[in-house]
């Protein structure tokens, strides 16, 4: 039998990455002098999972390579070697080689950029620079079958002659002659012979303990090797003999079968020889290219049963409302109604556990991010240290596959740019260590993602000084702090004053707004010179799910995003300005609003025309505020997401659609975008607006 | 039907010899280290039990002292999966009770002739 074995490479993979995280989590944490043996055994048998994966699914370069970090692993459990920094360093190394090495085979790629041989060789060179003799690890052995296969002589038959003294104890580790034979039967022609020359009397014997010797006469054409093979699992536990009879002097005495009876067979049928060979159809592959990125997930047994609890109770409402509508009559309306809110209880909690399930903890995005710090602040020269809170936050899949690459970037920069070197820090009268705090919380249907450096604090004079010289603010204009601030996030705005490979491209912060943006988020910055930096970045939890207003326009409904929403306000004529023509403005306390009629926006035949009848929604994205015109407020609810570039195309002004309950579609309003273009209105009629 | 409990902290090499085993007619049953194992072992008899040597919780040299001392287990098959081919582990694996080993790598043919050697 032989089968792909590439149907497992896909729970091999994800398994090594995950014991690749958990790997590269310890070594982290390791500290050198002590001699952690948990942390040591975790790391030892990651790099042996992956080993013994790598070779049994024919990824030999990995097997290899593994083998040789197993080794070196191996000699630090046991204590012949101390675990040193340049050692972990080492094995950070080869978590990231390792993690190419299963991309690239995952991706069907070549891999030969990877640096797996001069790794590889590093381990060989510290394995050899030990002081014991097995430094050089002799390579994995190869198993029963094959071993066989190969020492199969194709040569005359040879006769052996075989003396088979098990210890007492021989039971005791479930071993069994009889198996023992039937094995040596494969090999050839066998004849056995029993001594019973120990067996006790009836009374002395215990049926536990092994009390027979054998002689045993084999015809085969195997060598010695694969005879020996077959004893190898009781090698030490008996007395084995093996001697090669020439088949002249073979005159092999019959058999002598005991005359007593016993429960022992006497000889076994010699099987056929059994085609070993085909055991070399090995099933090493070469491993095609495998199925791009899985959209698999992993959830928690928990959120599994939760499911199912609620699905139970979701059968009992049935149920209970069933049997309700087989006789009812009015007499029964309370229970029915009764029976309905139980039902819209479990459905909602059941979405809810739905929902749950797409959830995982912000550790998937924080796990590397010690890692990060620790190899660049290596490189900067800087000392810092990283205090993350708040890693069992949840947040939706899509979400935290997305926001990584602005974290890692908003990280990159704390480091970069926040943080001094020690020296300097030390000047400043601050510990020579910095801090960067990475923490995560719900707040309402956001997680709030911060970090904070206690670096120097972004440098205003030098931003606006920049920003002056770029024309972004005009050369008298002066600015709040908080905008200043702001600038950095304006496409093509750097001050670091040595483009590093790290950050300080420029290529940043306008990127980091515009990805978070995208996931209906905000960031804001907080920077106190001297003092340090703080990003808060809001993202909505899921973006499969929203909270939204129902309005009217017309005979159509429309979906406001709640979070967007400020107030709801009847309008009031002498509030509105009609400033040059069709930019309409409504005063709101301080502030001008420009009124956006929905119905236009969407060309509806509206039921109110004259802005004082209608309903005015006050709306607000990326810190910009507009009204909405509506003819009525509708329910609010949670709606669930579908895309309109899948289903139809992309539409300004919309962000999705919905089903509603009684089956109609609705769409959703894309706030910014319809602010967007009311604010662009109004600027184009003179009033100035910020950028 | 004989039943088989396969221990291994990795999923793709229980997926592998589970797979393996099933296909050739044996009832198969899963656990992820040696105290998932030894939990399970002690609710049911397994007729062959095949366990990973390094492991969380409880590694296989443990779990096997563990099983044999149980009198359900006293002279089942015990088979240690190791990718050490040095005599040390299989030695400590023999004295704690295991009937025998197989080296890892392994292939399914590889697999199937060690289980049929512990056969009855």
């Amino acid at each position: 039998m032989s089968f792909d074995m590439s149907q497992f490479l896909q729970t091999f993979y994800e398994e090594s990455f995950e014991g690749l995280d958990s790997m590269e989590g310890n070594l982290l944490n390791f500290d050198v002098g002590v001699v952690d043996a948990e942390k040591i055994n975790a790391i030892f048998r990651v790099a042996h999972s992956i080993k013994g994966g790598s070779a049994t699914f024919g990824l030999k370069e990995m097997a290899a390579f593994t083998h040789s970090m197993e080794t070196l692993l191996e000699k630090i459990r046991s204590g012949e070697r101390q675990m040193t920094t340049e050692l972990v360093d080492l094995l950070l190394q080869s978590v990231d080689v390792l993690r190419a090495m299963l991309s690239a085979n995952k991706n069907g790629a070549d891999g030969v950029n990877i640096p797996v041989a001069a790794l590889k060789s590093r381990f060989d060179e510290l394995l050899k620079s030990g002081d014991t003799p097995a430094a050089n690890p002799a390579p994995a052995r190869t198993g029963a079958g094959e071993a066989d296969a190969q020492q199969t002589a194709k040569g005359k038959s040879q006769h052996w002659c075989i003396d088979f003294i098990p210890r007492m104890s021989l039971f005791s580790t479930g071993n069994d002659p009889l198996r023992i034979f039937r094995e040596l039967a494969t090999l050839g022609e066998l004849e056995t012979r029993i001594d019973l020359g120990k067996l006790p009397s009836w009374d002395d014997m215990d049926a536990e303990q092994c009390y027979l010797a054998w002689q045993l006469q084999l015809r085969t054409e195997h060598t010695e090797a694969a005879i020996k093979e077959i004893f190898e699992w009781v090698e030490s536990d008996c007395r084995l003999d093996i001697k090669c009879i020439d088949s002249a002097a073979g005159a092999v005495a019959k058999t002598e079968v005991a005359s007593k009876p016993h429960p022992v067979e006497t000889a076994i049928a010699a099987e056929p020889q059994k085609a070993t060979d085909d055991a070399k159809d090995s099933v090493v592959k070469e491993q095609k290219s495998a199925p791009a990125e899985s959209a698999s997930i992993r959830v928690s047994i928990d959120k599994v049963d939760d499911l199912i609890n609620m699905v139970g109770e979701l059968v009992i409402t049935q149920s209970m409302l069933g049997q309700l509508g087989q006789d009812f009559d009015m007499s029964k309306l309370e229970k029915l109604a009764d029976g309905l809110t139980q039902l819209e209880r479990n459905t909602r909690e059941l979405q809810e556990s739905v929902m749950r399930i797409r959830m995982l903890p912000i550790s998937f995005v924080f796990q590397r991010f010690p890692r990060m710090v620790r190899d660049l602040s290596a490189k900067l020269g800087k000392k810092v240290e990283l205090v993350m809170t708040g890693e069992g936050t949840e947040l939706d899949k899509t979400v935290m596959e997305k926001i990584g690459d602005p974290l890692v970037h908003l990280l990159r920069n704390a480091l970069d740019h926040g943080i001094e070197s020690p020296e300097q820090r030390q000047q400043a009268g601050k510990p020579a260590t910095g801090a960067i705090k990475l923490n995560a919380y719900h707040q309402g249907g956001n997680i709030v993602i911060e970090i904070i450096d206690d670096g120097k604090g972004l440098d205003r004079d030098r931003i606006l000084e920049k920003a002056r010289l770029r024309g972004l603010v005009g050369s008298d204009e002066v600015l709040p702090e908080d905008k200043v601030a702001e600038l950095i996030f304006l496409p093509g705005f750097s001050t670091a004053e040595i483009v590093s490979d790290l950050s300080g491209r420029g290529v940043g912060m306008d990127v980091v707004r515009k990805n978070i943006k995208s996931l209906g988020g905000s960031v804001e910055i907080k920077s106190e010179t001297g003092k340090g930096s703080k990003f808060t970045i809001r993202l909505p939890l899921t973006l499969a799910i929203l909270d939204g207003q129902l309005v009217r326009v017309g005979e159509g409904t429309y979906v406001v995003p709640l979070v967007s929403i400020i107030e709801t306000l009847q309008i009031k004529k002498k509030y509105i300005n009609a400033v040059a023509g069709k930019a309409e403005m409504y005063r709101l306390r301080d502030d001008y609003l420009p009124i956006i009629r929905l119905y236009e926006t969407f060309s509806l035949v509206p039921d109110q025309r004259e802005l004082e009848n209608g309903l005015l929604v006050v709306v607000e994205a990326e810190g910009q505020k507009a009204g909405l015109f509506v003819d009525d407020l509708l329910s609010q609810q949670q709606v669930v997401i579908k895309s309109l570039e899948t289903n139809f195309r992309k539409v300004t002004g919309l962000s999705g659609a919905t089903i509603l309950g009684d089956g109609t579609v609705a769409l959703i309003l894309d706030v910014s975008s319809l602010i967007g273009a009311a604010r662009q209105q109004a600027t184009n009629r003179g009033r100035p607006q910020a950028a | 039907m004989t039943n088989i409990l396969i221990v291994d902290d990795s999923a793709s090499m229980r997926q592998m010899v589970s797979f393996t085993l099933k296909g050739a007619g044996y009832e198969v049953e899963e656990a992820v280290d040696g105290a998932d194992a030894l939990a399970k072992a002690k609710k049911k008899s397994y007729n062959i039990v095949i366990t990973d040597v390094n492991m969380p919780n409880m590694d296989g040299i443990a779990l096997i002292k563990e099983l044999r001392s149980l009198a359900s287990y006293k002279f089942t098959p015990l088979l240690m999966l190791t990718t050490e081919s040095g005599g040390e582990k299989k030695q400590e694996g023999k004295t704690a009770g295991a009937t025998g080993w197989m080296v890892k790598p392994f292939n399914p043919d590889q697999l199937l002739a060690t289980i049929k050697r512990v056969m009855s």
